[in-house]
């Protein structure tokens, strides 16, 4: 953060690294340096004392030379001729009796990242790789690797590449791994460095040398290796078996991805992979780092999407710590759904009902919308948790239980006899546009059983010019033409109302087009109004929870190990797989609310309202209004669809 | 690979940068700060995106450890494990964490860093190897503190107090060993978390205690080390030992540098300590308590809230009980029983904060508390509780895990002290009402 007076700073930063008297006093040139660093790491343009630095890198203290070329490297790209002038130095330093001072100068000069300096790096480089000591060897041979990367597009010296094959069999398992990655980028174009047989069987053998970064760039390297026979591929597999469960999380994971992909042909072996990494996934699901245990959380999810049974017997260990940050609460809550069975169901539950009134809203509302996920295999004990939490008549939480009463009742229409009795009297606590909605659409579905409906819907309608919330509107639209249908008497007049509102006085077009569309449907009849409102009300075939087929190891052991299922936000979809074709064949008249208010509403919602199946209602929605109607249902839907899309790019 | 890593202060101060492929400018500092406190609760924050550029950060000591990549392929258990081992040794070197100590030390994190990283492949973070390289001394700033003081005893005699080393002694930096000469002192801790949950009719729902052995080693050279620990610790339901009280834990696991040869006749390990902090065993017990959880709750609720505690310890220091109220609590009264506890009502969290800072074993506190709640409900009375106890339990491992012996072979020319500690926390000890 650049703060006032930066340039006086530097104009007095320059005056001292000039002044003779501290240069000659050790101390106080170094510590003049230190304070130049200090500036440039708070973020002050100090690139103007570039020369003075140069001058400041000939000195024979170590720890000034280290602070001069952290300098120098910054911002060598910004002076590239003063930046020769430190090239002399640097090669003097090369030859320097101390290994120490040899590999930090080789490293920076091939950090200054200036193609024009190439001609005078490359000598010292190719000495470094004969270096008698360790450590120069190991920064010359990614010193390669940078300057191949400054020039991409050069010529790949074959001799180079030979020498660092050759230093596969160094001594120094650093200097071997490195080798590694030196070939791995420089023959990026050509696949990566060249894994066969002999190199696989070294790099095995060597693996316990190298610590644990080196043995997961081994590992994450070998993943390429396809062995000749099965008996040589379980010859690995065994000298593996180890690492499997090492007591390092990154070699755990490392070993597990190279296993998946290893035995890709072999589930049961993959299988029993799962089951043995079992105890070091859960043991870093209890580290003292809640980054550590988030991985490892998200990691989990992606092992039960397979091994369903894998972590049942412990589900206490994913009981939520009081003082754990929301996340991994949520991700806790989400791997406990997916645990529920029969003898731990009430544990469960209790559980979670507890978590429902904490102080953290986005807290109380995960763990009752899992309560609903699990409601959908106990419906009962779940209502009966629900239902009491409306009495605690709090808008967060009112609204939570009745977007996840929405979402039961389309799975489990069962349940539906509970939820309108105990939909009364919410109406009041729902202060957000997703708890309205679904309270809307609750009352669109099922408005014959509430008798309170057209008297909360009366309400809805007197206060619609107030109304913020376009899903709201449409929402109010359609459930009131729904009522209309079953409920004619009561609703004929508010529904006038709210359609001569909308088509005269909204300004959006959306609801107006809505409205509009309703109003010369009416004209059609009665009959042709009945057939494109009145869709399914629930959809059993969504499954419930338990039971539910395993997916095959493949679908995700690609994302294994890598940054993909920390992002993936909500409830990860498992085993919708099969159900995705079915939905395909769905005739038009499957459309109705949820999946256009799915479409319309924020990705958390397409989540949570229809979990996998979206791409094909989207079909159902284009075909039914490429086959029905006019066109400014056309440009409504249209619009739905474009942000969908944008959301969920998969 | 690791393309960039940096260090900023809680507030977004930068503290380190360090670019190490020229992938991406530094401009993505300030980025990944605006990302960060943009966040709300929901989403998670471990790994963010930007762009093509990746940001995996973890916090410690307060600070934002981040680092950057490009590639979506890395390992998330790499970079994080390398983030916290990177703090970790930060705090090995530089004797604490804190905005401050990476201030006033940035030269020697730079320094690390160059070393710890090349051209973003991690090279090696053993504290062994790091030793030969690193050349700039720790600045440590030491607040002065009465506690110091009160180790002096009266005319230099030696009190039963300095026998005992001061909580901060292991807050320095290792390196400032070498010129201090006589202070070669080794620390072995024996640290448990407890996680448990008791439900309201007190019976013990899950009791998890995951522990850690850890040895924070100041020698300038070390020599092997050898820690005996219980001869009937026992791992696993199957295999018990011996006929007194058995220690029992379900898993356990080692550091890769600890022989275990005479592990399983002796139960002694055999290592050489690097200098600097490090984990020498981790184990965990899960259900099965060798004793009663330390802390119970006798709670009465009749419109208003009260309850007991009974504990079953010797000692606890800094207990704190946190109770839940419902919502719209307005004010609260109370009846402690110690004038040195304290209880607060924090309307921000809905909780009142019941602060204990002593605590003798074998006795029972109780306190009465009086709410005032406005639209106080039947249902209300769902919003109290559970109550979440932390607390501290010095001198005690609740498995029962005890170190018999530690020494080091061949004996020390220098006289070298070693100090073995216990404690207990509590991860989260929630007793439902």
């Amino acid at each position: 953060m650049p703060y006032l007076g930066s340039e006086d700073a530097v104009r007095e930063l320059r005056r001292a690294l000039s002044n003779p008297n501290v240069q000659s006093d050790q101390l106080r040139y170094r510590n003049t340096v230190l304070k130049a660093i200090r500036a440039m790491s708070q973020g002050v343009d100090v690139s103007d004392l570039f020369s003075e630095m140069v001058k400041a890198c000939a000195t024979v203290d170590i720890v000034q030379k280290k602070l001069v070329y952290v300098f120098l490297c910054s911002y060598a790209t910004l002076n590239p001729e003063l930046s020769l002038l430190v090239i002399n130095t640097l090669r003097k330093d090369c030859q320097d009796p101390n290994p120490m001072v040899r590999s930090l100068a080789l490293r920076n000069m091939t950090n200054l990242r200036l193609p024009s300096l190439v001609e005078y790096v490359e000598q010292p480089l190719a000495a470094g790789l004969r270096d008698r000591a360790a450590c120069v060897r190991r920064v010359a041979v990614l010193g390669w690797a940078k300057l191949h990367n400054l020039q991409p597009d050069a010529e790949i010296d074959a001799a180079v590449v030979n020498e660092l094959y050759g230093l596969l069999r160094d001594p120094d398992p650093v200097v071997m791994v490195n080798c590694l990655r030196a070939l791995e980028e420089i023959l990026k174009k050509e696949g990566g460095v060249a894994i066969n047989k002999p190199i696989t069987h070294h790099l095995l053998n060597r693996l316990k040398e190298s610590d644990v970064w080196g043995q997961c760039e081994v590992l994450r390297i070998l993943q390429r290796y396809h062995p000749q026979s099965e008996d040589e591929l379980f010859d690995i597999l065994s000298l593996l078996d180890a690492s499997l469960v090492s007591p390092h999380p990154p070699v755990m994971a490392a070993t597990l991805g190279l296993f998946l992909g290893l035995c890709s042909g072999l589930p049961a072996v993959s299988l029993a992979a799962l089951e043995r990494v079992r105890g070091p996934l859960l043991a870093a699901c209890g580290s003292t780092s809640r980054e550590t245990r988030f991985t490892a959380l998200c990691h989990i999810q992606l092992l039960l999407r397979s091994l369903p049974g894998l972590m049942g017997a412990h589900y206490k260990r994913f009981f939520c710590g009081y003082a754990e940050p929301a996340y991994i609460k949520q991700r806790k809550m989400q791997v406990l759904v997916e645990l529920v069975n029969d003898e731990n169901v009430a544990m469960l539950l209790d559980e979670l009902k507890g978590y429902c009134t904490d102080v953290n809203p986005e807290t109380a509302q995960a763990a009752i919308s899992a309560i609903g996920r699990i409601g959908r295999s106990y419906s009962d004990r779940c209502l009966e948790i629900l239902t009491g939490l409306l009495g605690l008549k709090q808008e967060h939480i009112t609204s939570a239980v009745v977007q996840t009463m929405c979402d039961l009742v389309w799975v489990c229409p069962q349940c539906s006899d509970t939820v309108c009795s105990a939909l009364e009297g919410c109406e009041e606590m729902l202060q957000d546009s997703q708890g309205r909605q679904a309270l809307l659409w609750l009352l669109a579905a099922y408005g014959e059983r509430v008798s309170s409906a057209p008297y909360t819907l009366e309400g809805f309608i007197d206060r619609v010019r107030s109304e913020a919330s376009l899903g709201v509107k449409m929402e109010l639209l359609t459930t009131t033409m729904r009522l209309f249908l079953c409920r004619p008497s009561e609703t004929q007049d508010m529904l006038g109302r709210l359609l001569h509102y909308c088509i005269e006085e909204e300004m959006d077009m959306c609801v107006r087009d809505q409205a509009l569309l309703y109003y010369r449907l009416l004209h059609c009849g009665i009959e042709e109004t009945h057939k494109v409102l009145h869709g399914q009300r629930s959809d059993p075939s969504l499954g419930v929870l338990i039971g539910r087929p395993a997916e095959p190891i493949n679908q995700w052991a690609y994302s294994f190990n890598t940054l993909e299922p920390l992002r993936q936000a909500g409830f990860h979809q498992v085993g919708w797989g099969a159900s995705v074709h079915s939905h395909f064949q769905i005739s038009p008249e499957m459309f109705n609310r949820v999946q256009v208010r799915a479409l319309a509403g924020p990705l958390k919602d397409i989540h949570r309202v229809v979990p996998k199946p979206l791409l094909c209602y989207l079909g159902c929605v284009l075909r039914f209004v490429q086959s029905a109607l006019e066109h400014v249902f056309i440009q409504d839907v249209s619009v739905h669809c474009c942000i969908h899309l944008s959301l969920n790019p998969d | 690979m690791i393309s960039q890593v940096f260090i900023l202060s809680s507030q977004g101060d930068h503290l380190i940068y360090k670019d190490f492929r020229g992938e991406a400018g530094s401009d993505v500092v300030s980025v990944f700060y605006e990302k960060v406190t943009a966040l709300t609760g929901d989403q998670p924050p471990v790994v963010m995106s930007h762009g093509d550029l990746h940001f995996v950060h973890v916090r410690q000591g307060g600070l934002y450890w981040v680092a950057t990549t490009t590639s979506p392929g890395s390992s998330p258990f790499t970079i994080i494990e390398f983030l916290n081992r990177f703090s970790a040794l930060v705090k090995d070197y530089c004797g604490s964490l804190s905005e401050k100590s990476v201030q006033m030390n940035f030269a020697l994190i730079y320094e690390l860093l160059d070393e710890v990283v090349d051209y973003g492949y991690i090279q090696t973070t053993s504290s062994d190897v790091l030793k030969n390289f690193i050349q700039t001394e720790a600045v440590s700033s030491k607040p002065f503190s009465l506690f110091d003081l009160s180790n002096v005893g009266f005319f230099g005699a030696e009190t039963q107090q300095s026998k005992v080393a001061p909580s901060s002694a292991a807050s320095r930096p290792i390196q400032s060993s070498r010129e201090q000469g006589g202070r070669s002192e080794i620390f072995l801790d024996v640290i448990e978390r407890m996680s448990v949950v008791i439900g309201s009719k007190g019976v013990v729902l899950k009791a998890d205690v995951e522990g850690e052995v850890r040895v924070k080693c100041f020698m300038p050279s070390c020599s092997e080390m050898r820690i005996g620990l219980n001869e009937e610790f026992s791992i696993g339901k199957s295999q018990l030992r011996g006929y007194g009280a058995a220690v029992r834990v379900d898993e356990c696991r080692f550091h890769q540098n600890v022989h275990l040869d005479e592990f399983h006749s002796n139960r002694v390990l055999r290592l050489c300590p690097s200098q600097g902090e490090q984990t020498v065993m981790q184990y965990q017990l899960s259900d099965d308590l060798p004793s009663a959880p330390p802390f119970r709750l006798f709670p009465t609720i009749e419109r208003d809230s009260g309850g007991r505690y009974s504990p079953r310890v010797h000692a606890a220091i800094n207990v704190c009980a946190t109770i839940p109220v419902p919502k719209g609590s307005v004010s609260l009264s109370q009846e402690l029983s110690s004038p040195d506890q304290s209880a607060e009502l924090k309307l921000q969290n809905r909780a009142i904060d019941w602060k204990i800072p002593r605590f003798i074993g074998g006795t029972q506190l109780s306190a009465l508390f009086k709410l005032e709640v406005s639209g106080l409900s039947p249902s209300s009375l769902m919003e109290v509780g559970p109550v979440v106890l932390v607390f501290e339990l010095p001198q005690l491992t609740v498995s029962g895990l005890q170190i018999r012996f530690l020494r080091l072979s061949p004996v020390q020319p220098a006289p070298s002290q070693r100090w073995i500690r216990y404690v207990t926390h509590s991860d989260s000890y929630i007793l439902r009402l």
